[in-house]
């Protein structure tokens, strides 16, 4: 022990004769950056069309390949939301709607969006793209696997929207696919639709995992010189955490659809009980539905999290910016990820109250889902903090921030209503369900998710959206979308059934019927505004105002790359130097109202910097 | 690894809570696969685990008997049946071929590229010989005693889906890991590691960690062997 200290009060007088000796000074230096530990990345640089945009090893390119992917698998997500709502607003309308292809789009929308577009969009969009950027690496640490990754989630895609092309339709079995019926005939797509739905995921599983290890392995060990973790900007804390949960919680859905497949080909009995059909006993025997519940929900309810938390990390870092203020408790949200993220692995049978698993079962984790509410309230109160009192500019993505922290708050309340068993349980199976779950991961991330591409459209493209129809599409967007799923907490109160085709003439449709048509009408107008944000997108791409360097005079280390829209390899010449986190705005003392992380101390002498 | 000394790093918990706050790299002196292939391990490790609890759940909620492993699993050597023969034999193979890994990581890290290439082929057929063995108890099973994933004459059905899915997964990653050792042997002794050589795919340089890295994966499929084997095989 002793020697130890030795060791290290030695190292400290190094580090004290090797920095005075830099500055020339008797005294320490104040820009001391430890010397670089790595020696610089091997990158493969794309010369032809090809290996430039398509099989780019390119990080960025990668993200952005990720990002349209995933927004195109969500605009069939929207599509088939819209034919949901015709079909409850006004039933029978449409003679195509047939209680088969009502679940089929169920299904689909739900896996969908759930998967292929927010995880994607969040990891594989975002995460490309912002992680060598914001911590000052080139490139990822394995451009050729990353590469794969984007091309095996392309697969799964095409995969998954070719079971809407073969005989008998996509699954309908609902987005958790639970067996018996999922692979039983009489449900749809119960052919080749589950067998589809089972490759595809798979095959996401396949991909992401290559992609997540880039993520996690860039993040730990290819940081730029002065960039220490708790340095980084809360939204690669954000991706970081949702990446580890995503490694660990994915393969349970990888086991359960290989299991489930196995169940279909073969005709195993994995989860298949003993059925009797019209009097005939199916060839399956003895198995576990439950057991399938289990596996799903392990990777289910940390796949909630690998939603929010990088919605969480995002929208802290647009917040701070926008409101010129350095976040609010900056450790503490960084604790509150990880500790969200750690608890998400201890509350998965909260979506199981009533599979009629033991009663003490469903105790244990009510208690750990009223845990996790706790850092998550922490981080409310933070966000709000960091807006007090800030200089705030109510630009279209600081509408899209408070938008998400007004529905996150609300599907957050909700929540804890479902986490208790005993009101779960007359609640469970309602539309409550529905407006609790789209208002928490469904609305709130997909707020984050347009702030963010408002944010972030000048580098990617050198241009700025328009702000004019930026606000247009958020108005429509919040305003429908509260329409759309306040009033469905009251369908839930008055038993309003989940996953019903049609509710016929049962007491409920009295008041039931008008609130029905209004929500399909909300729904529709707020699907119409998604495309005043497509065409501002293409609109601003060709006709944006040029946004110049840094157009929101943000800290963190992506807005200060040389080439504005960075290029392949980010740095130029030489690798940025951390001196500080991304949150010194509106320090006293600076001249300007923000330091970036570059800026050493000694140019900022005056500045009453927080130490970090 | 330019200006980084590792023996000058403090030790202990102090030198961990020194690495996590420091810039850089969190793990000092990690190569990145390396550290990709141990995240990569951990969650792999979750796939089998997954796999072997399920495996528990469903065997101890089936109603119809289990199978009695040691006769299930058991070879006739002249007319006496001997329990878990086979398994012992592939067993041992295995673990020995982690033993020949390891050799090889050693003579890697010496440069000694002639040994290292040899112990690496060594792992190679050691791990084919595994797979081979597997294929003949599969065959046995199935062919011999009728054993299929969807029913077995011995009792519970899901002996076979487990037994078939849990093993054949576990193959497939031994069959992996032959290919890739293979691909090795002869990388080693074509010298690329010495030489630097870029790699056909990736275009990035060799180097002899990717022994190690490879090893990594080799011990990891031994050690999984082991759980199989406990709780297949012994329970």
């Amino acid at each position: 022990m002793s020697d130890e200290l030795n060791i290290n009060k030695k190292r400290k007088n190094q580090i004290k004769t090797k920095s005075s000796a830099a500055s020339g000074r008797g005294e320490t230096d104040i820009d001391y950056v430890r010397p670089a530990e790595l020696p610089e990345q091997d990158l493969y640089h794309g010369h032809s069309f090809i290996t430039k945009w398509i099989f780019c090893q390119d990080a960025k390119v990668i993200g952005v390949q990720y990002t349209l992917t995933a927004v195109f698998t969500g605009v069939v997500g929207l599509i088939l939301s819209w034919m949901m709502r015709m079909q409850l607003g006004f039933p029978d309308l449409f003679p195509f709607l047939t209680a088969e292809t009502y679940y089929q789009m169920v299904t689909m929308h739900g896996m969908i969006m759930v998967v292929y577009l927010l995880t994607a969009l969040f990891l594989g969009g975002f995460g490309n793209y912002l992680i060598p950027l914001m911590v000052g690496a080139r490139d990822m640490v394995f451009p050729y696997v990353n590469m794969i990754s984007f091309w095996m989630f392309f697969v799964a895609v095409v995969v998954l929207m070719a079971s809407f092309f073969v005989p008998g339709g996509p699954t309908g079995s609902g987005w958790t696919l639970y067996p018996p019926q999922a692979i039983l005939e009489g449900t749809p797509g119960s052919g080749y639709g589950i067998l589809l739905m089972l490759i595809s995921l798979s095959l996401f599983v396949i991909g992401f995992t290559m992609g997540g290890l880039n993520y996690v392995i860039t993040i730990l060990q290819a940081r730029t010189r002065g960039m220490s973790l708790m340095r980084m900007p809360l939204t690669i804390w954000g991706i970081f955490t949702a990446t580890v949960l995503a490694l660990l919680a994915f393969p349970a859905l990888l086991v359960s659809s290989i299991m489930m497949t196995l169940d279909k080909v073969l005709e195993t009995s994995f989860f298949m009980p003993t059925i009797i059909k019209a009097g005939e006993a199916l060839s399956y025997d003895g198995g576990s539905p439950i057991l399938f519940q289990h596996l799903f929900w392990f990777f289910g309810h940390p796949e909630v999290y690998i939603v929010a938390l990088p919605a969480f990390g995002i929208v802290s870092d647009l917040i701070s910016v926008h409101s010129r203020k350095n976040i609010f408790g900056y450790r503490m949200m960084v604790w509150a990820i990880v500790g969200i993220g750690a608890l998400s692995f201890f509350v998965w049978a909260h979506h199981m109250y009533v599979s009629g698993m033991s009663p003490w079962f469903g105790f244990f984790f009510a208690t750990t889902t009223l845990i996790i509410a706790v850092p998550t309230a922490l981080k409310v109160y933070n966000w709000i903090l960091t807006l007090w009192r800030g200089n705030i500019r109510i630009n279209t993505v600081m509408l899209f921030c408070l938008g998400f922290i007004v529905t996150f708050v609300n599907g957050g309340i909700t929540g804890i209503f479902l986490g208790n068993v005993a009101v779960d349980v007359p609640l469970s199976d309602t539309y409550f369900v529905i407006a609790h779950f789209h208002m928490v991961m469904g609305i709130a991330p997909l707020m984050v998710i347009f702030g963010a591409i408002y944010h972030w459209f000048p580098l990617v493209t050198g241009r700025l959206m328009d702000e004019k129809l930026g606000k247009w599409h958020f108005w429509v967007t919040f305003l429908g979308a509260y329409s759309i799923y306040f009033p469905m907490h009251y369908l839930g109160f008055i038993g309003v059934p989940r996953r019903y085709f049609e509710m016929y003439d049962s007491p409920y449709m009295t008041s039931a019927v008008g609130m029905n048509e209004f929500i399909s009408v909300a729904a529709f107008i707020v699907g119409a505004a998604q495309f005043i944000f497509f065409y501002n997108l293409v609109k601003s791409l060709r006709l944006g105002k040029p946004a110049g360097k840094n157009p929101w005079k943000a800290n963190s280390l992506e807005w200060l790359t040389p080439d504005v829209p960075p290029t392949h390899g980010n740095w130029g010449e030489k690798l940025p130097v951390v001196h500080r986190w991304a949150y010194d705005y509106g320090v006293p003392g600076a001249k300007e109202d923000y330091i970036p992380q570059t800026t050493a101390p000694s140019e900022v002498k005056d500045a009453e910097v927080e130490k970090t | 690894m330019s200006d980084l000394n590792l023996d000058k790093l403090p030790g202990g918990f102090k030198g961990m809570s020194e690495d996590i706050g420091s810039d850089q790299t969190t793990f000092k002196g990690v190569n990145w696969g390396k550290a990709m292939m141990w995240i990569f391990l951990l969650s792999d490790t979750f796939v089998f685990s997954c796999f072997l609890v399920a495996y528990m759940k469903v065997r101890a909620s089936v109603v119809e008997p289990w199978p009695y492993p040691s006769e299930v699993f058991a070879l006739e050597m002249m007319g006496v049946p001997v329990p878990l023969l086979l398994i012992a034999i592939m067993t041992f193979v295995l673990i020995t071929s982690s033993g020949t890994m390891a050799l090889a990581v050693k003579y890697g890290y010496e440069k000694n590229r002639k040994m290292c290439g040899w112990f690496v082929l060594l792992t190679a057929i050691g791990g084919l010989t595994f797979v081979g063995m597997q294929a003949f108890e599969w065959s046995k099973l199935i062919f011999h005693d009728g054993v299929r994933p969807w029913a077995n004459p011995f009792g519970a059905e899901q002996f076979g889906a487990f037994f078939f899915m849990i093993t054949g997964f576990h193959g497939t990653h031994v069959s992996i890991g032959v290919i890739f050792l293979f691909i090795f042997a002869r990388k080693v002794f074509r010298g690329d590691f010495d030489t630097g050589r870029r790699g056909y795919f990736t275009t990035m340089k060799s180097d002899y960690v990717a022994i190690e890295i490879l090893g990594l994966y080799w011990h990891f499929v031994d050690l999984v062997w082991v759980f199989i084997f406990a709780f297949f095989y012994l329970w």
